[in-house]
């Protein structure tokens, strides 16, 4: 697979406020690498840095010290600063503050008038990102009209009609109910399958992160953990000290296994737990 | 409740008024206003009587709307009213106590002023109601566009009106939770003389200055992430076209215009 | 006599209009003193309305609402006071602070009720702790708060005014597992302390049902239940129904109970899940 973002041994401090503070380091070295087309979770508390690393990737914030290179391009290089945002989309928390204009549609076009898009090619790419997010027939909606999860969408077709290589979603279901975070998770996953979209989803939700291809763990400003979901949630004691969760049905199998009953420790879902404990009940009783 | 209030109202609905450009209404709405100030005698309010008719029937909002539109300047429209009944004086009187007095000329004033005054509520009320608000700043920033020469910051305007129209609910309704949670901690806002009322606004003043201008920045954020640089080089998805029914009614209003100038001529 | 009850309450806003809609179509409910009780419903489902005609601040369209007995919206009541009885914190309450200082913010709502400063000085000192916020912070202003500080000073507003029933909307949305965890033990904590009523709002099922004694089921601005968790989650399929989402180990069980294993189907935390399979294993338990 082709790397799309490389970080290279990343550091970053915010300006100490007061004087004479030391600024304090948010990041301390990391290096990562997202390659075309995954679907990754960056999994972190507040507080973690996995927002400053996200704002790292897009040109928002630049490194302290090292580089981040989005395809091909190093985000310190202010010409291209249009081209790295158009490559590199970026959908926040708040579904209330990122959306500009008082019609769904305006809203979806903000980016592409930006760079000029003619307005026939910006006919055609609004309609076309509207219909990816299902929120095409609320075109003509003001953005007050919606709901959260509707908002949401409708930020991520802002962000999917300027044609990105790549989506950041900052806690993008943070704020919104559990319907609005399974509208909004459905249309991530679709865009990523569908459209081949890159997508990095910063969260702190362990069953949004179990959804991901990749689980990146940041704690402290480092790197802690990376690999498959599987891989990640089995180490129960490890991300518990980190401050996260993990599905109930792996902290299931793991209080199993720890009154010594042999079964598989990288079960995430319900029905693999179900199918795992059933088997052990079975083999329990012919005994 | 706050939320109750309607800002910025428009009846989206599908008329020859609705699809006119928006540039060419605000031209004519412009005349419009012209032509009641211009004209000083009576048939000038039948053009412009005529005029918001034929407007109401081609845009075809409800006459109600029209009237709804009224009704919020009803104690202008008194005040004025009485005000010239009373005080003026000219041709035969017919009542008269201390400085107050009915007079021929007063009734006449009296009852010009109010007309003119509801035929301007009703004219711009049209306007606003067939033309949605982005629409209408569009218009705005391609009429002011020529001002760009002078240095006004005309597209910059245009963003701001845009923002502020779109976070007008979101304040509003920021406003009443704001309310409603310093009430349940006791805060007492009926109450009071003024001095007491005025103190009482400071917890939810500051909660919403804090929030609105949180709210600014992660709006600058997001639209920095967008590619936003001003409005230079920016192309819009929505564009101003204007056809043969725009000119029509330009036509229209001109001669209309034209009338009121030569009838005002005749009649000095 | 129940502290808090609700007599065929209800609530419909912009009657008349078009958009009229009733959120809160009439409800009976009866509150018993000292419980802690989880509200969960799917946005819409009439929670937030409910809430605010509990303590006074929405004037219902229909029925009333007791406070001990006595009806808050009878002539001459003062709801002023049934507020600082029923202390409610809205979603996201640290939006609301807007004092200089983090003791004066919490310290509003007593001065409010008219009470004397020493008065005041222990219920901050007494609720900033409650909170787990060190006396240094009770000095710094709001702004200088982390996102989860900022969110238990609000919440010790309320707290300060001792109200006899204190209900929260959502007081854990948007915060971290760990930022959840601390306010859902110190309102535990607080719970057993004071003997206080609880009315946690939430979407969260997996966390609130660790936590509470009672859980009620609003959908389509109705109740759908009201008892313990164990019996409100045996059954499954009716919240599902509803849009809500069982937890995941309420749904292993369910499963385990599906494939014919003589199972409880009021397991809703993993612990007890955990010790009751240990149980069937090691004692050779029921099987097939």
């Amino acid at each position: 697979m082709e790397k799309l973002i490389t970080i290279d041994n990343v550091h970053f401090s915010y300006a100490a406020e007061e004087e004479n503070a030391k600024p304090a380091e948010v990041l301390k070295g990391i290096s990562l690498e997202f390659e075309r087309g995954e679907l990754v979770a960056v999994l972190g508390h507040n507080g973690s840095g996995k927002s400053t690393l996200a704002k790292l990737l897009n040109a928002i914030l630049l490194p302290t010290e090292g580089t981040v290179t989005v395809a091909g391009i190093d985000t310190k290089d202010e010409e291209r600063i249009f081209d790295i945002r158009q490559h590199v989309g970026m959908v926040f928390q708040n579904p209330d503050n990122q959306i500009v204009a008082t019609i769904v549609e305006e809203d979806v076009a903000f980016g592409l008038e930006n760079l000029g898009v003619p307005s026939d090619e910006m006919r055609v790419r609004v309609d076309q990102a509207l219909q990816a997010v299902g929120m095409y027939e609320f075109r003509e909606h003001a953005p007050h009209q919606l709901s959260g999860g509707q908002k949401q969408r409708v930020a991520i077709a802002g962000i999917i009609a300027m044609r990105p290589d790549c989506i950041v979603l900052d806690e993008p279901t943070a704020m919104l109910d559990p319907q609005g975070r399974k509208e909004v998770m459905r249309t991530i996953r679709l865009l990523n399958r569908d459209y081949g979209i890159t997508v990095i989803l910063i969260t702190h939700e362990m069953d949004e992160a179990a959804q991901c291809q990749r689980i990146v763990v940041i704690d402290g400003g480092e790197v802690r953990l990376d690999g498959k979901p599987e891989a990640i949630f089995s180490q129960v004691e490890y991300m518990r000290e980190l401050g996260l969760d993990v599905p109930q049905a792996t902290e299931l199998v793991y209080l199993l296994r720890q009154a010594g009953f042999d079964l598989d420790p990288e079960i995430l879902h319900a029905d693999q737990c179900i199918e795992a404990v059933a088997a052990l009940l079975e083999k329990s009783a012919q005994a | 409740m706050l939320k109750d209030i309607t800002l910025g109202q428009y009846f989206p609905m599908d008329s020859v008024v609705h699809r006119m450009d928006a540039r060419f209404k605000i031209i004519i709405t412009l005349l419009f206003l012209v032509m009641l100030f211009w004209g000083q005698h009576v048939p000038t309010l039948l053009f412009g009587f005529a005029f918001v008719l034929l407007a109401t029937v081609c845009s075809k909002i409800p006459p109600k709307m029209i009237v709804k539109s009224i009704k919020p300047i009803v104690p202008i429209l008194i005040f004025t009213g009485l005000l010239n009944l009373f005080l003026l004086e000219g041709g035969e009187i017919y009542w008269q106590w201390k400085f107050l007095r009915i007079s021929e000329q007063g009734i006449q004033t009296s009852v010009f002023m109010v007309v003119r005054i509801c035929l301007l509520i009703a004219g711009t009320s049209l306007l606003t109601y067939t033309t949605s608000p982005i629409v209408l700043t569009d218009a705005i920033e391609a009429l002011l566009s020529p001002l760009k020469k002078l240095k006004l910051p005309v597209h910059e305007l245009a963003m701001m009106m845009t923002i502020a129209l779109r976070f007008i609910p979101t304040l509003i309704e920021e406003t009443d939770k704001i309310m409603s949670a310093q009430k349940a901690r006791g805060a007492d806002m009926e109450s009071g003389g003024l001095v007491k009322r005025a103190k009482a606004l400071v917890p939810i003043l500051i909660p919403l200055f804090v929030s609105a201008f949180r709210r600014a920045e992660e709006l600058a954020l997001a639209m920095e992430c967008r590619c936003y640089h001003g409005g230079e080089g920016r192309t819009r998805l929505r564009q101003l076209k204007s056809g043969l029914r725009d000119y029509i009614a330009l036509a229209i209003m001109l001669a209309m215009l034209a009338a009121v100038i030569v009838i005002n001529a005749l009649m000095k | 006599m129940p502290i808090l009850e609700a007599k065929n309450l209800t609530y419909t806003y912009s009657i008349g209009s078009p958009f009229e809609k009733t959120a809160v179509d009439h409800i009976d409910l009866q509150i018993e003193a000292g419980e802690f009780i989880g509200v969960i419903g799917h946005t819409g489902s009439g929670k937030s309305t409910l809430m605010q005609m509990l303590n006074g601040l929405l004037k219902p369209t229909d029925g009333t609402v007791l406070l001990e007995g006595k009806d808050i919206w009878a002539k001459g009541a003062d709801r002023r006071a049934v507020r600082f009885q029923v202390g409610l914190v809205f979603q996201y309450p640290e939006y609301q602070l807007f004092e200089e200082t983090v003791y004066r913010d919490i310290a509003f709502g007593p001065k409010n009720m008219g009470l004397g400063e020493t008065e005041i000085d222990r219920r901050v000192r007494e609720t900033a702790e409650a909170v787990g916020l060190s006396e240094a912070l009770l000095d710094k202003a709001p702004y200088a708060l982390s996102g989860g500080q900022k969110r238990r000073a609000a919440i010790a507003g309320v707290m300060a005014m001792e109200p006899k029933v204190l209900i929260l909307d959502e007081p854990c949305a948007g915060l971290d597992p760990k930022g959840r965890m601390k306010i859902l033990s110190q309102l535990r904590d607080y719970h057993r302390r004071t003997g206080c009523t609880v009315l946690l709002v939430s979407h969260s099922m997996e966390d609130v049902a660790k936590y509470v004694s009672k859980l009620l089921v609003l959908s389509h601005a109705k109740v759908v239940s009201f008892d313990t968790p164990a019996k409100v989650f045996a059954d499954g399929e009716r919240l599902t129904e509803m849009g809500l989402a069982l937890p995941q180990i309420t749904r292993v069980f369910h499963g385990l109970r599906a494939r014919g294993f003589d199972i409880p189907d009021e397991v809703y935390t993993v612990k007890y899940g955990a010790e009751l399979l240990l149980q069937m294993l090691k004692g050779g338990g029921p099987g097939c």
